[in-house]
């Protein structure tokens, strides 16, 4: 194979964010998500939004999927949508969200610009067709 | 995408826009069409950056120590590009990239613009993917560049030869002296540290290290066992200090490769790193060195780049008669030899050439 063949790969951004501890959830779709052919990037625990904000911006994710166990979602998430804005990367990112979110709490993430909301159970090819099916055109 | 919109993006970058910095990246990554166009326009933009390659075996506390290195250089008022290359499965193509976690000293800080970059599993396609994004880092105006690889195979070496500057991580314990002698490793380092210096086998390590290397640039030093005049050194780290010192003042054009030791994780023996950094590429502007590598590089640049096009020139060509299938079966039967093939598929080539040449 020549240098110059286009070789375009799904990069995703697995980010953990606020006072959560709980990161095995992130490391089974971290594999998943290379196991599928991705290319995964994980945040580490404990993140400011600011910092995932950041993350996602300079290694250019096609999509962002937060893991949320800590019930604080609707805090945190609505600043990382506000920040991808601030740096014009929130219409070509995929946003997902993954953890424990009530379902009255899910139809707000959703029309905050959230894609999809991903709860405890859900098979892991569910996910991985999602994103290959909604992965943003660039 | 078309000329408007390259154009968009470079002077975006230019202007200082992150997201059109990480975007050039991506295209370059991928080999997008128009990627080569966003590089040329670049390329008048760069030149600036001193670039510092690292490279050392997995777990050798690579990102520990560049997270603490660019955190020093933003300290001093520099910016920062980062530039991290993990390995990819052989057989989905996916990766997990985890060199970003370690960068904990400048995390909300956008002026250290870091990112990660897997090896695609393109034989030479890495490293003219990673000097791409070299050029794009230092065309948005990056003081320092630091492009971080694990250092295994050959990819990884042509890697760090994008770099000025080529710093070695060596753990502690990783193997005797007949591991240094393995090839590449010696080579590519102006700068080698043992990290982990408070680890057992630290000191053992660096006189390894110190015995291979100056065993490569002078097979008789320290060999003087019949004088009495020069008495033996204590320990390794006086030997150090010593030899270091006196080949500098001994011969300025030449560098020799210096041992230090490092703590990244705690910072123990950064600042000294960093002034043996500055001292390395202040060497380099002195004797020029510097430019000539620059040279160096651009003239394999230019090498890598015809040698791409003209594969894909002939693969175009064995696609039209038929693909490469069909003749190695008549090879088999054979029918004809692989030599005749090859001056059949490039004869009509190097005729055009000619004639384009009179």
């Amino acid at each position: 194979m020549s240098a110059d063949s286009e070789q375009r790969t799904i990069r995703c951004l697995v980010a953990k964010v606020g006072l959560d501890g709980h990161d095995r959830g992130a490391h089974v779709i971290a594999r998943a998500f290379r196991d599928a052919g991705f290319e995964v990037i994980y945040s580490g625990l404990h993140r400011a939004p600011e910092e995932i904000v950041q993350a996602a911006v300079q290694e250019d994710v096609d999509v962002l999927g937060i893991s949320i166990l800590s019930g604080a979602h609707n805090t945190l998430v609505p600043k990382v949508i506000e920040g991808l804005k601030e740096y014009d990367a929130f219409d070509d990112t995929l946003v997902l969200v993954g953890g424990i979110i009530p379902d009255e709490d899910k139809e707000d993430l959703l029309e905050m610009g959230v894609a999809e909301v991903f709860g405890p159970g859900t098979p892991m090819e569910e996910t991985v067709e999602f994103v290959e099916a909604n992965a943003p055109e660039r | 995408m078309n000329a408007a919109a390259e154009t968009e993006l470079v002077e975006e970058l230019l202007d200082g826009k992150h997201r059109a910095l990480a975007r050039v990246i991506s295209k370059v990554e991928n080999r997008e069409p128009g990627y080569r166009d966003i590089v040329s326009r670049l390329h008048d933009h760069t030149g600036h950056a001193d670039v510092i390659g690292v490279t050392g075996s997995p777990g050798a506390g690579k990102s520990t120590l560049v997270d603490k290195l660019a955190k020093q250089y933003r300290d001093r008022g520099e910016t920062v590009g980062v530039i991290a290359v993990d390995p990819s499965s052989p057989y989905t193509g996916g990766a997990v990239l985890g060199d970003r976690i370690r960068m904990a000293s400048n995390v909300g800080d956008m002026d250290v613009f870091f990112r990660s970059m897997s090896a695609r599993g393109t034989l030479g396609g890495l490293s003219t993917a990673t000097a791409d994004a070299v050029k794009a880092l230092d065309a948005f105006g990056k003081d320092r560049i630091i492009v971080e690889t694990v250092g295994a195979g050959q990819n990884e070496v042509d890697i760090v030869r994008t770099a000025d500057t080529v710093v070695v991580l060596v753990q502690p314990g990783s193997g005797d002296d007949v591991q240094m002698l393995k090839a590449g490793i010696l080579e590519i380092g102006d700068l080698f540290v043992v990290n982990k210096a408070d680890m057992d086998g630290a000191s053992r390590t660096v006189a390894d290290l110190e015995e291979m290397l100056h065993m490569e640039r002078d097979p008789t030093a320290k060999l003087n066992t019949g004088s009495f005049e020069k008495p033996d050194h204590p320990d390794h780290d006086e030997i150090d200090a010593d030899g270091g010192d006196a080949d500098e003042s001994d011969d300025e054009e030449h560098w020799e490769p210096m041992v230090l030791e490092t703590v990244a994780k705690s910072g123990e023996g950064v600042d000294e790193l960093i002034a043996t950094l500055d001292d390395h590429s202040a060497w380099m502007d002195e004797t020029g060195r510097r430019e000539a590598k620059a040279r160096q590089r651009y003239a394999a640049e230019i090498r890598q780049l015809l040698r791409a096009d003209a594969a894909d020139l002939i693969d175009e060509e064995l696609d039209r008669r038929g693909g490469i299938e069909a003749m190695a079966e008549r090879v088999q039967a054979r029918e004809t030899d692989p030599y005749t093939v090859a001056d059949e598929v490039l004869g009509p080539i190097e005729d055009c050439v000619r004639q384009q040449r009179e």
